[in-house]
């Protein structure tokens, strides 16, 4: 595969157009107030396209198309609907490489990030729930001789979804298919950051999907999100974000007493026993590569992970192995292939990136590697980017409990099993966590003992479609990526029927 | 007392001022956990819900700043700065669509400040502007 050189390059291959309209009732419109704002691409901090800044009306409008086309939707077979999904996703592999290159412009992670994981995960998502669709059963249950229980599966309605910006079309994906897989129209507010992706996916699905099934409406939280999460149209609510704003988007669902599903984040412990060390072979190398993820989409993930603790026997010689590996990153130009991080998805993610860097040596943390902003030459030199840093510091500093997403680890050591585990669950998050250990036994207690909807043992950062995702503590509510997530988009309808000629006897 | 847990640039106290004259009377709720956590979300004062375990950590310009109680056990021992910079801030914080988001930079205290945060006693909890 040739990849463009250039963003300007790159822009014209992946065919991006000037502005987008917002895509409501299957076509793309204006905004009703006719603003729009500048999306940026992070790469070079340049214009890419314009997007409409919707507001209260837009999403109205929105929500009008969604409740016109949900019932006759929610009543089609399940075959149709799966076989419409699996239509979406043929149709993103055979544009794998464009939707790449725009999820590159758009984001600024690398070009090989978007070409093996985003895109092939996100195609994924679509067969994997519409297989899930199709083999979801109704149950029967005998109550008793002449009295039966049927449960069927129904859709909620129309569904709230708010995206955020580190992996913008896949973490669409996640909400989408099952949303639409268990029969809801669906009315979708991308980040602000990055429009760009979910928009050239309208163009795609648009003769695919019934007009007003699938609608998507850009701008501001406050301008465009509150409206959606805020309304009494919606049925349900999805956010991906932080802790303020998913306490928001609580309180607007208590007001209408709405469910919500919520993925606020984490700090994510990734812990390394002795025994990793026992042997340098293919295993050690794993584990190496396994504490080198927290650069992954520039430590831009809610499961980065960000804090390393590894066991004081082997600390000394398993950081200097460690750093070696951070230090061989090869940084540069997201589009080009060989490059393994790119840039920050915004200069107020750069900006705080940094000033943790700064908070964090001011409470006492060593820096290992790397430590500032990186400078690049060239087109670059007006993006966003950070050098792959690790820190050596204790648990009780706040580059320990906070969420940086950026590429910076902390790292601390450990005693025992015990002290492992308490400094592991010593969060307030439990989203991931990363147990690696040659003894299936150790490796198994610490996945039970830590508080996490996640724990990858040896291994980390594999998000395939069939395993459960989602957060204890205040890391959020829900389940994603699993079959389940077609519950949280479904009503259970049970009808309770009596086949007995003969009254109770009560009256 | 005379030690302030948070303070504000003028550069961002400008721009608070502006945004009290566009949606009224403000806050701050400190953000933590993924995408835009970490960062102060600024909103109408009536919008958010203070609850009762979030604490007060006092006023800048006279916009109260508020931080949930389980963070602040990790945070109380730095002092805050509220500051803005160029930015594609997400969230439903009412400055980003200026183009601008708020930015917390931090310090730790002095030991004499420590001392003196000590010495006022506990911190307040719960709503402490009116609705």
């Amino acid at each position: 595969m040739a990849i463009p050189g250039t963003v300007k390059e790159a822009m014209a291959r992946a065919e991006v157009k000037s502005v987008y309209g917002n895509f409501i009732n299957g076509k793309f419109i204006n905004a009703v107030k006719g603003q729009t704002f500048d999306n940026l691409s992070p790469i070079n901090g340049q214009v890419l396209c314009k997007v409409q800044r919707s507001t209260a009306e837009d999403i109205e409008l929105a929500l009008d198309a969604a409740h016109a086309a949900q019932g006759k939707w929610g009543r089609t077979s399940v075959t149709e609907r799966a076989n419409l999904l699996n239509k979406i996703a043929d149709r993103l592999e055979a544009q794998l490489e464009k939707f790449a290159i725009l999820e590159t412009l758009d984001n600024g992670k690398p070009i090989r990030e978007t070409m093996a994981a985003d895109l092939p995960l996100a195609i994924d998502h679509f067969r994997y729930f519409a297989a899930c669709v199709r083999a979801q059963e109704s149950g029967a249950g005998e109550i008793d001789h002449d009295t039966v229980a049927y449960h069927f599966h129904e859709p909620l309605g129309v569904v709230g979804q708010i995206i955020p910006w580190n992996f913008p079309l896949l973490m669409a994906a996640w909400k989408v298919a099952p949303a639409l897989a268990a029969g809801n129209a669906v009315v979708l507010k991308p980040a602000e950051q990055t429009p760009l992706t979910i928009l050239a996916f309208c163009e795609l699905v648009a003769d695919v999907l019934p007009p007003g099934v699938f609608n998507v409406v850009n701008g501001f939280g406050v301008e465009a999100g509150k409206p959606l999460a805020s309304s009494n149209r919606i049925a349900k609510i999805a956010f991906t974000g932080e802790t303020t704003t998913g306490r928001l988007i609580m309180q607007y669902a208590s007001e209408n007493l709405i469910p919500v599903t919520l993925e606020l984040g984490g700090k994510s412990p990734n812990v390394f026993f002795a025994d990793v060390m026992e042997k340098d072979d293919e295993f050690f190398d794993k584990a190496l590569e396994g504490f080198a993820m927290f650069a992954l989409n520039q430590g831009e993930v809610c499961t980065c992970p960000s804090r390393a603790l590894v066991q004081e026997s082997i600390y000394d010689k398993f950081m200097e192995k460690a750093v070696a590996r951070v230090k061989k990153i090869k940084m540069g130009h997201p589009l080009d292939p060989t490059t393994m991080i790119g840039a920050q998805a915004s200069n107020d993610q750069l900006e705080k990136i940094l000033s943790y860097m700064d908070i964090g040596q001011k409470e006492g943390a060593k820096v290992l590697t790397g430590g500032a902003r990186a400078k690049h030459a060239g087109e670059l030199a007006t993006g966003y980017y950070v050098e792959p840093t690790v820190l050596a510091g204790h648990n009780k500093m706040r580059v320990f409990q906070e969420e940086i997403f950026g590429p910076v680890v902390s790292v601390a050591k450990f005693k025992d099993f015990d002290d492992a585990m308490a400094i592991a669950n010593d969060t307030l998050y439990g989203l991931g966590a990363g147990v690696w250990s040659r003894n299936g036994t150790t490796a198994y207690r610490a996945g039970r003992e830590i508080k996490a909807g996640r724990v990858w043992t040896n291994c980390y950062h594999l998000y395939p479609a069939g395993a459960a995702f989602g957060g204890y503590k205040q890391s959020g509510i829900g389940r994603e990526t699993h079959k389940m997530m077609l519950d949280h988009y479904q009503q259970t309808k049970n009808l309770l029927v009596s086949y007995s000629p003969k009254a109770l006897g009560f009256f | 007392m005379t030690v302030k847990r948070v303070d504000i640039t003028a550069e961002a106290a400008k721009l608070l001022g502006e945004l009290a004259g566009e949606h009224g009377p403000l806050l701050f709720h400190q953000s933590g956990g993924c995408c835009d956590g970490s960062s102060p979300m600024c909103y109408p004062r009536g919008e958010f819900r203070i609850g009762s375990r979030d604490v007060y950590l006092g006023e800048v310009g006279d916009t109260p700043f508020y931080m949930s109680g389980p963070q602040f056990e990790y945070w109380q021992h730095t002092h805050l700065t509220v500051d803005v910079v160029p930015g594609r801030g997400s969230g439903f914080s009412v400055e980003a669509p200026r183009g601008v988001r708020f930015l917390i930079r931090s310090r730790l205290f002095t030991d004499d400040e420590y001392r003196e945060l000590k010495a006022a006693g506990p911190v307040q909890v719960g709503p402490q502007h009116g609705a």
